[in-house]
């Protein structure tokens, strides 16, 4: 597939968020001392501003932005319909979460957990737009939603971790060692899914493509030669050096790297894990095969 | 669910003004019927006419393209002129109106008729329309005139009608309802295109077996039972081992070629005789027509002594050898082919064709016992020309077809009559299940017409005596001077090619540029692109179009392009006339020229505009019958020196062949009240009928005139009455050809009459055989075949015709560029990697390009799509388009003429007997492109700048959806 | 339950192409237009189709077959492309199961293209909405127009009747009896979609003579005398 940088972004940037609420609602949950509102509210902000961000650039993948309040009707069936709902929904969550803080109106809990849910369902939505698409043998599978959870958990758990170290540094230290588990199994976790996918085989093949079966077929005509949407969208269209760098980026910037400095500087680990993540999401689309792509291999 | 606010069904514009009219399509030389939908006056959908007898509602991927043709940015729309100052071929051009235009050209053509009308050449492409055209040409006094068919097909036609009176064409073909076997030989995609993929499908569908014999496996032999891979250029040793096999297994119609060929036929055997190879004539025969004789001799075989032919109770021998009571000695022409076949053994053919022995028997067998053992009968009664009644028609369901792949060899003439030949062993002709004639076809062996006899026959402010083309029937028919030299510009009818019967267009640069055999001052090219696809060694051509002589005039003075496109030729011009669209004019579909007859009987057709012409474009019709009046050729004025027809609707009405002949160029609805068909006076309501019956006529004889036309008593009489044929005599096949052995006894000195120069003796009499023969193409004797290996053809896409339609933006979405397609094991043996740059190398040039491996293409052959390959900036495209920077033409590597003999004597690139250009008998080299090379095609040209009155080009996008939107930036 | 479908007999597609722009010149200009061509003059045209004919190579010289294979929406009975649509702008009618796109409520989102396997559906950049092969759904149903006119452009088009058009859920159908008679299968059954669309393998007609039907009584060499110095059968009279 071909990785398109507002998915990139919207996934990363609300993942990042999610995961950030979550580990606000726990430090609330399990914090031994009390904290500061200033915690949790300015926490909350910076969720929805992560989660505006996410929004803002899924917009630039549509066509028709000014129809996107459509893309709310089709939830009995559509994930992505789901995923547009639970989206404002987990927002304003948060913001209810973070006001409460604000103001002191208290039932922080009772809304923090309505906004866990929502997070935790706006991830399962976020994944299964991905796992549902039964021709995409590397997305359609649990890892895409475990890779989805725990990523965004890790990513939003190091920018919790750094955000404490500003507004709470007594929590700074937990936080970070949660991060460091939650990233390592991040890294456990997206190991076994690229192991998975690098071993897949396809489905389909060209014989059932085309329906003929002779082991030897070869494509001479797309019937188009200056290109069409099908020879656009999905393929990725890089060399392979530059997917070998993609996937080295992934590795160092998303794992290695944060794992090894989110203890002390969980701020760079942040910024380079968030980099490393687009990089992981870049390489997500790029490793999906899609069987397509059978009917699009030579052109003359 | 909830319900759609799009509605799929609705209307995009509901209240929009729709109109549908019936015209003939021009997307392609196919001509089908087409209904024509317009909306607010707009084309919006062209779709095949249900109602039409050529393609039954079907239509092609060009045909569906029309309205993108319609409305091209690369349209021509004001006559131009080349900018004063400006050197040709920089394509600086000023508007000038029509007016200025004829004026111009009234002027020279004037002058020209005056002093030395050949000094005016007018030569064709794509041409519908040679009713009007070569009787303007014949008008004009000029016998510089021909169309494209020199290098399309001639040797098809020319092998056929020298055979059977007949040709695969629109003038023929196979009879796929009823045959059982299939073989298509060559690529033969072009003509009669959509009937010919229906008729491939219902064939399939009932059961048939399709054979493709062919170098590549594309295009109809896709679908073929049985594909047959043969090396080009050799199909005449395959054709000539598979006679052999049929006449050793006793697998030949002997009843068919008893009667209706002259297989029974005795020859002059006597070498001392001036009549050595000729028929013995019968003194007491019936002539029949003196102008043809008929009164032959056979050896009847159960009295056995030599009658005249067909005599009532006798039967012919086939084989031996007999002695006349005059003491010459004879043997029936079928023992000379038996003879001459003798050698050509499938074991001969293997080495030659690449095709095993094996095989060459296998399909041998399965054409003649299917021919022997289906045979077919039809409860249809008739009468033969010599009066016996037969109470059905038979035939045997053994099919073929060919085209170009045969044609365009230097060998294809013996080629193509061996095919004849081998359809006539099987009993074939004009029979249900094998090949069938259409109207005007079965002619006489040749049809009547003949070129000008000599250089007397131009004289100035005079009209030719007949057409400038035509077929000549002995060599007192050359068109030469009183040194055996050519009159013609194209040398056609000369000793170099003396039955070029569609001229040799491809050699008129060329030797207008040399001046050989003379210069000429005007050269008019009607709707052909010679500076591009049109013409063998593009690169030089196009300098040659360029030249000057030493006094800074150019070498061809002044030439004049009609098209309705700007092409890389339009630059070359010094005055452009632009063209209307097919969909903007009218025109015919003459029985006088290429109609679209049907099996069953003659069917013609014509366009109607179905829109107004866009800006100043005017049709070529129109022009000519203009010209024409201004000239005042006397078949354009009448006895008063007025001018005869308004225009070209006009002409089509009232122009008749001879005065109150009836004849004229639509067959339909003539009588004053449209009552007559066929002939008739002209009817001032004609093209008003023709438009109400969806622009087409068609006749349907009845069955016991469908089958057997060159001998049918019954067809021969109503097709003379009719004025299809001059004559009434049989049409007796050709298996031995004494027509050729007249030349060939010119060329050795026995025969009295015209004689070939010294150094074309030999090559006459070699060529000229009576008997089909294969030889290689002339090109592999001066080619290092060690050094050159490869074969390298084109085929054209079923999508595209010719240079047509890069400027159309659906069908250059499907073949924007081209490759070479080699052989996997061949590229790989060059070094050369699949999708890689490579050259491709003749002793002509070179041309770089990319490859594409494939498996459906012998290993001695690369192949391309041809013409998609554009120079840069024409036809309206954007420079870097990829039609010239990934595209290329073959022709590059192709040359018009032959390397030099001993003597310094050019001869054209061309078969020695027909003139048509050998452009499949090129030998190449592969090699693969350096690492540092740009990675476009090579040669590249100056790029083209648009012409004054050309439309925008749609930048970006664009969406053709009148009224709404979509109009591109 | 109608399902309308096409069936495409790949024995006879000579791969001309006529079905792919018939397509566009009929959808540009109707319900479903217009349908966009980007640089339609200049470098790298590319533009909106529904339909496009695929050439394949099967097989090594000399044993080749060349495979024209014309693709487009094979609305499928269990169509992937519409459960994921967020705005129910893909959708399948329950009255004769073709698969649309409703342009109106469409976002854009490409969504459908990528669960679907074939690569069918094709973007249109200028309109920004998905678009595909309607079935001319504008024109099958247009009482206006005379009964036998009243089936999708390709196939009236289609110059060697590779292209069949029906109801593949009445088992009287032409398209049914094809597929059932024919060897009619669809594209990639392991997607799980039930394509209604179907296609029509090759078939070969082979001719087998016998050494003995080479020569029959009848032969005419028994009328010219043999040719060439052959071994040919004893004839029969030789044999009595």
């Amino acid at each position: 597939m071909r990785p398109a940088f507002s998915v990139l972004f919207l996934t990363t940037l609300i993942g990042a968020g999610q995961g950030l609420f979550i580990a606000l609602f726990f430090c609330e949950l399990l914090a031994s001392a009390s904290l500061s509102p200033g915690f949790f509210v300015g926490g909350s902000v910076l969720v929805l501003i992560l989660s505006s961000l996410g929004g803002i650039a899924s917009v630039f993948h549509l066509g028709h932005p000014e129809r996107a309040w459509r893309a709310m009707t089709m939830w009995r069936t559509s994930w992505l319909a789901r995923e547009g709902i639970a989206l404002p929904a987990f927002m304003a969550a948060v913001f209810a979460y973070g006001f409460a803080h604000w103001t002191g109106f208290g039932h922080t809990l009772a809304i923090g957990i309505t906004a866990v849910v929502l997070s935790v369902a706006l991830f399962i939505c976020t994944a299964m737009i991905y796992a549902a698409i039964k021709v995409l043998k590397e997305w359609a599978h649990p890892l895409t939603l475990v890779n989805f959870v725990v990523l965004g958990c890790a990513s939003g758990t190091t920018l919790a971790a750094a955000w404490a170290g500003f507004t709470a540094p007594n929590l700074m230290p937990e936080l970070a060692l949660a991060a460091f588990v939650l990233t390592a199994l991040g890294l456990l976790t997206r190991s076994i899914s690229l192991l998975r996918n690098a071993r897949l085989s396809p489905a389909s093949t060209l014989q059932t493509a085309i329906g003929i079966r002779h082991p030897k077929i070869v494509q001479k005509s797309q019937g188009a030669m200056g290109g069409s949407y099908n020879t656009r969208e999905f393929f990725h269209g890089k060399s392979p050096a530059f997917v070998r760098g993609v996937l080295l980026m992934l590795v160092f910037c998303t794992f290695v790297l944060p794992l090894s400095l989110v203890l002390t500087l969980p701020l760079l680990a942040f910024v380079l894990q968030y980099a490393g993540l687009l990089a992981e999401r870049w390489y997500f689309f790029a490793e999906a095969r899609h069987p397509q792509n059978l009917y699009y291999q030579g052109n003359s | 669910m909830p319900s759609p606010i799009h509605d799929p069904i609705a209307s995009p514009m509901p209240d929009a003004s729709t109109e549908m009219r019936t015209t003939t399509c021009y997307m392609c030389a196919c001509r089908c019927g087409i209904r024509v939908h317009l909306r607010n006056g707009e084309v919006r959908y062209i779709e095949g006419n249900p109602d039409h007898p050529l393609n039954k509602g079907v239509i092609c991927a060009k045909g569906g393209s029309g309205i993108m043709k319609q409305y091209s940015p690369a349209r021509l729309t004001q006559p131009l002129r080349r900018k004063p100052g400006s050197e040709r071929g920089a394509n600086e051009f000023e508007e000038i109106s029509w007016e200025e235009t004829f004026d111009i050209l009234e002027t020279r053509l004037a002058h020209l008729r005056a002093t030395d009308p050949k000094k005016f050449a007018l030569f064709t492409g794509r041409d519908q329309m040679q009713a009007l055209t070569g009787l303007f040409a014949r008008q004009f006094g000029t016998p510089n005139y021909a169309a494209h068919g020199g290098f399309c097909s001639v040797n098809m036609a020319a092998g056929m009608i020298y055979t059977i009176g007949g040709s695969f064409w629109e003038f023929g073909g196979p009879d796929l309802e009823r045959a059982k076997v299939f073989y298509m030989i060559g690529t033969a995609e072009d003509h009669h295109s959509n009937p010919l993929k229906s008729a491939i499908g219902d064939f399939k569908r009932n059961g048939g077996r399709f054979v493709a014999i062919n170098p590549v496996r594309s295009g109809y032999a896709a679908i073929a039972d049985e594909w047959i891979p043969i090396k080009p250029g050799t199909d005449g040793a395959l054709i000539m081992a598979i006679i052999r096999e049929i006449i050793a297994l006793g697998l030949y119609d002997r009843e068919f070629l008893a009667r209706y060929t002259n297989s029974g036929q005795l020859v002059n055997q006597d070498e001392s005789s001036q009549e050595f190879g000729m028929m013995m004539r019968n003194p007491a025969g019936d002539i029949l027509n003196p102008l043809r004789p008929h009164n032959f001799y056979w050896w009847d075989r159960l009295t056995d002594q030599p009658v005249e032919d067909h005599a009532k109770g006798a039967d012919p021998m086939l084989f031996g050898s007999h002695v006349m009571p005059d003491g010459t000695p004879v043997k029936p022409a079928f023992q000379l082919l038996k003879e001459r076949v003798a050698d050509c053994t499938p074991e001969w053919a293997e080495k030659i064709t690449g095709i095993s022995a094996d095989t060459i028997r296998r399909i041998a067998h399965e054409m003649g016992i299917t021919a022997r053992d289906q045979r077919i009968e039809l409860p249809i009664p008739w009468t033969d020309w010599w009066g016996e009644e037969h109470e059905s028609v038979t035939g045997n369901p053994v099919a073929f077809h060919a085209m170009r792949g045969l044609a365009a060899h230097s060998n294809g003439f013996q080629t193509i009559r061996s095919l004849a030949i081998l359809m006539s062993l099987l009993g074939t002709i004009d029979r249900p299940g094998g090949f069938r004639h259409k109207a005007p076809y079965p002619r006489a062996i040749p049809p009547n017409a003949r070129p000008p006899k000599g250089p007397e026959c131009v004289q100035p402010n005079t009209p030719l005596n007949g057409a400038p083309l035509g077929w000549p029937e002995s060599p007192d028919d050359l068109f030469v001077d009183e040194k055996g030299q050519p009159v013609r510009i194209d040398k056609a009818f000369s000793w170099e090619h003396p039955l070029s019967a569609h001229g040799l267009m491809h050699n008129v640069i060329t030797n207008a540029w040399r001046g050989d055999p003379y210069p000429v001052d005007t050269l008019m090219l009607f709707m052909a692109n010679m500076a591009w696809n049109s013409s063998m060694n593009t690169s030089e051509v196009r300098k040659m179009l360029v030249d000057k002589q030493a006094d800074g005039e150019y070498k061809i003075p002044f030439i004049v392009v009609c098209d309705a496109f700007q092409s890389e030729t339009t630059a070359f011009a010094d005055l452009i006339l632009p063209d209307t669209t097919y969909l903007e004019r009218h025109d015919c579909m003459s029985m006088l020229d290429r109609p679209i007859s049907e099996f069953d009987g003659p069917v013609d057709a014509v366009r109607i505009p179905v829109v107004a012409p866009k800006g100043e474009c005017r049709p070529f019709q129109e022009v000519i019958v203009e010209l024409a009046g201004r000239l005042k050729l006397p078949a354009f004025t009448t006895p008063a020196g007025t001018r005869k027809f308004k225009g070209y609707t006009d002409f089509v009405v009232n122009y008749e062949t001879a005065p109150g002949s009836g004849i004229g160029l639509l067959a339909g609805w003539r009588g004053r009240d449209g009552e007559k068909a066929m002939r008739g006076e002209p009817n001032q309501n004609q093209w008003e009928m023709y438009e109400k019956n969806g622009c087409f006529f068609q006749y349907h004889l009845p069955p016991s005139s469908q089958y057997m036309r060159n001998w049918n008593k019954g067809y021969m009489d109503w097709a003379q009455q009719a004025g299809l044929r001059r004559d009434n005599d049989p049409i007796v096949i050709h298996i031995y050809s004494e027509l050729l052995q007249g030349f060939r006894l010119a060329a050795e000195g026995k025969r009295p009459g015209k004689q070939p120069p010294d150094e074309l003796r030999e090559r006459v009499a070699t060529y000229f055989d009576p008997l089909p023969f294969w030889y290689a193409p002339l090109e592999d004797e001066q080619s290092d075949l060690k050094h050159y290996p490869l074969n390298a053809l084109t085929q054209r896409p079923m999508a595209m015709y010719h240079s047509w339609d890069s400027q159309n933006a659906w069908l250059r979405q499907i073949h924007a560029y081209n490759h070479l397609y080699v052989n996997t094991h061949t590229a790989e043996a060059a070094g050369i990697s699949d999708g890689g740059w490579m050259w491709v190398e003749s002793q002509w040039g070179r041309v770089r390009c990319m490859c594409r491996y494939s498996e459906a293409v012998e290993p001695g052959t690369v192949w391309t799509w041809n013409a998609i390959g554009k120079s840069s900036g024409a036809w309206n495209l954007s420079k870097d388009a990829n039609e010239s920077k990934q595209g290329f033409l073959l022709n590059h590597l192709i040359s018009e003429e032959l390397p030099a003999n001993a003597d310094g004597r050019r001869f054209s690139n061309s078969d020695p007997i027909t003139g048509q250009a050998a452009w499949y008998d090129v030998r190449v080299r592969i090699y693969p492109a350096d690492a540092g090379e740009p990675e476009q095609t090579s040669p590249q040209f100056e790029p083209m700048e648009p012409v004054p009155g050309m439309g925008q080009r749609k930048m970006g996008w664009q969406a053709w959806f009148a009224g709404k939107k979509g109009e591109g930036k | 339950m109608t399902q309308l479908a096409l069936v495409i007999d790949l024995n006879v597609c000579v791969g001309c192409h006529a079905c792919v722009t018939n397509c566009k010149q009929w959808n540009t200009s109707g319900a479903a237009g217009a349908l966009t061509d980007c640089n339609p003059y200049e470098a790298e045209p590319n533009g909106t189709f529904f339909n496009r004919v695929q050439t394949f190579e099967v097989g090594s010289y000399p044993n080749t077959e060349t495979v024209h294979f014309p693709k487009s929406c094979l609305h499928c009975e269990d169509p992937p492309c519409v459960p994921v649509c967020p705005t129910g702008a893909s959708y399948k009618r329950k009255s004769d199961g073709i698969v649309l796109v409703d342009y109106d409520k469409c976002i854009g989102c490409k969504y459908c293209s990528w669960a679907c396997p074939y690569g069918v559906r094709e973007f249109d950049e200028q309109r920004k909405v998905m678009t595909k092969c309607t079935l001319c759904v504008d024109r099958i149903y247009d009482q206006k127009l005379p009964e036998a006119e009243r089936k999708p452009s390709c196939v009236l088009a289609c110059p060697p009747g590779a292209r069949l058009f029906g109801d593949v859920h009445d088992p009287d159908s032409e398209v049914s009896v094809a597929i059932r008679e024919r060897g009619g299968y669809a594209l990639m059954p392991e997607a799980g979609t039930r394509p209604a669309n179907h296609y029509l393998p090759r078939r070969k007609q082979t001719l087998t003579i016998r050494d003995e039907e080479l020569y029959r009584s009848d032969n005419p060499h028994k009328i010219d005398g043999a040719p060439f110095d052959l071994d040919l059968p004893p004839t029969n009279e030789e044999l009595n």
